[in-house]
């Protein structure tokens, strides 16, 4: 007997038209066929969604916890990118 | 270092900022996690068996599509659970075997038979409600996975309860007969429904150390008391009585005083002497074994497409 566990796949839906498709949690399938009607009756029994991804999960790569402090640094510091930087009389009304 | 990573780790908890999977985490948090996630991913999956005995004993298709819908949402939420445990270093075949040798418990409740049909509005009215008491809290876990799992389950779990009572509610609204049938439900549910928030408070030891991680939000006593006071209303509409002799309005403390659980037969079933304990073990690893040759069918086939796929994009390279 094979003990070769399935896949682990991560799913992704578009809940409707315009909307992104956005992480709902993962699933085992044989193969995308499989993981794509999978993830239709785990996921969208109620009508959660009109379209589905499905990734392996061995393929979708992430940065490090560890060093997401570095790694957003550069963020951190450049308020000038945010509108509220920019002080401009107040009868100019929502610019 | 050690200290200084649980410190950390500590105070973003104490912020309430959530943990996730590739998050440092002690190693206790972890296993306290992976032990409770994966302990309720098998009480979704083995409380199926009760309900699934009656699906092709429902009284009419109404009945028969609203349970069926409910036991394929417990299949769901058993998956949505496993694939949270899964994110923190445990395959879901190791899980599924800690069940089948014994290893891992579920919930206790499931080890009692469902005897009539009126015991699909028992567990839908008590059992899915006591295990809502449980759950909802369960949806601001410290461990994100977990508590977007429980949020989809939450949002699910509404309708199981409502078909219940709207069992009972029918039963009790019947003939003499049907009505006898609910109160008999309801005196064999009753009580292991109040055993489902565990062992009281001075007695549950690992309580302390979930509650700090916030994994835990209300102690298993203010839950039961919980459950004991919005239950009682919902007898009364059905014009049952809970077998609970010491059963009383508190006006001091503003609740329902109840009786004394029988802790002998919650641990006789916890320590596998339940009435169903071995046929729901048997039923699992039965769907485990009988089920190997479709698990390995779907491997075969998927290699054959994938070989079949090579070879295509071979012939029109060359």
């Amino acid at each position: 007997m094979s003990n070769k566990e399935w896949p682990l796949w991560e799913v992704f839906i578009r809940a409707k038209q315009g909307l992104n498709h956005k992480h709902v949690g993962s699933l085992h399938a044989a193969d995308v066929q499989m993981a794509i009607e999978n993830a239709r009756d785990v996921y969208t029994r109620r009508m959660e969604g009109v379209s589905i991804w499905v990734v392996e999960s061995k393929n979708l790569h992430a940065n490090e916890p560890s060093e997401q402090d570095e790694l957003f640094d550069p963020a951190n510091d450049k308020i000038y990118r945010h509108p509220t930087f920019y002080i401009l009389p107040e009868e100019l009304n929502h610019m | 270092m050690e200290i200084n990573l649980e410190e950390a780790f500590q105070k973003r908890i104490d912020d309430e900022i959530k943990i996730e999977p590739r998050d440092w985490m002690p190693e206790k948090y972890r296993k306290t996690l992976l032990r409770q996630i994966s302990q309720h991913a098998h009480s979704e999956i083995v409380g199926m068996l009760p309900e699934g005995n009656w699906i092709t004993r429902a009284p009419n298709l109404r009945r028969k599509v609203a349970l069926l819908a409910k036991v394929q949402d417990e299949a769901g939420h058993g998956l949505y659970l496993y694939s949270a445990a899964e994110t923190l270093g445990m395959s879901r075949d190791e899980m599924l075997n800690e069940l089948h040798i014994g290893k891992a418990k579920y919930s206790s409740i499931f080890n009692y038979p469902t005897l009539t049909w009126a015991d699909m509005g028992a567990i839908g009215w008590l059992v899915d409600g006591a295990a809502i008491m449980n759950q909802v809290p369960l949806c601001r876990a410290s461990y994100g996975p977990y508590a977007r799992a429980m949020v989809r389950v939450c949002k699910e779990e509404s309708f199981h309860q409502r078909q219940g009572y709207e069992i009972m509610l029918t039963l009790c609204q019947g003939t003499p007969e049907q009505k006898a049938m609910a109160q008999d439900a309801l005196n064999r549910w009753w009580w292991p429904s109040m055993m489902m928030f565990g062992p009281n408070d001075d007695n549950s030891p690992n309580s302390a150390q979930s509650t700090k991680w916030k994994i835990k939000r209300f102690s298993n006593d203010e839950l039961r008391q919980k459950f004991v006071d919005v239950s009682v209303p919902q007898a009364e509409i059905l014009g049952i009585t809970i077998p609970d002799p010491d059963l009383k309005w508190n006006e001091a403390r503003g609740h329902f005083d109840f009786g004394v659980i029988n802790w002998d037969e919650f641990n006789q079933v916890v320590a596998g002497n339940g009435p169903c304990n071995k046929q729901r073990l048997k039923a699992r690893v039965d769907a485990w074994e009988k089920g190997a040759w479709v698990r390995e069918a779907a491997v075969a086939y998927a290699e054959k497409r994938e070989k079949r796929n090579l070879s295509k994009e071979n012939t029109n390279a060359a």
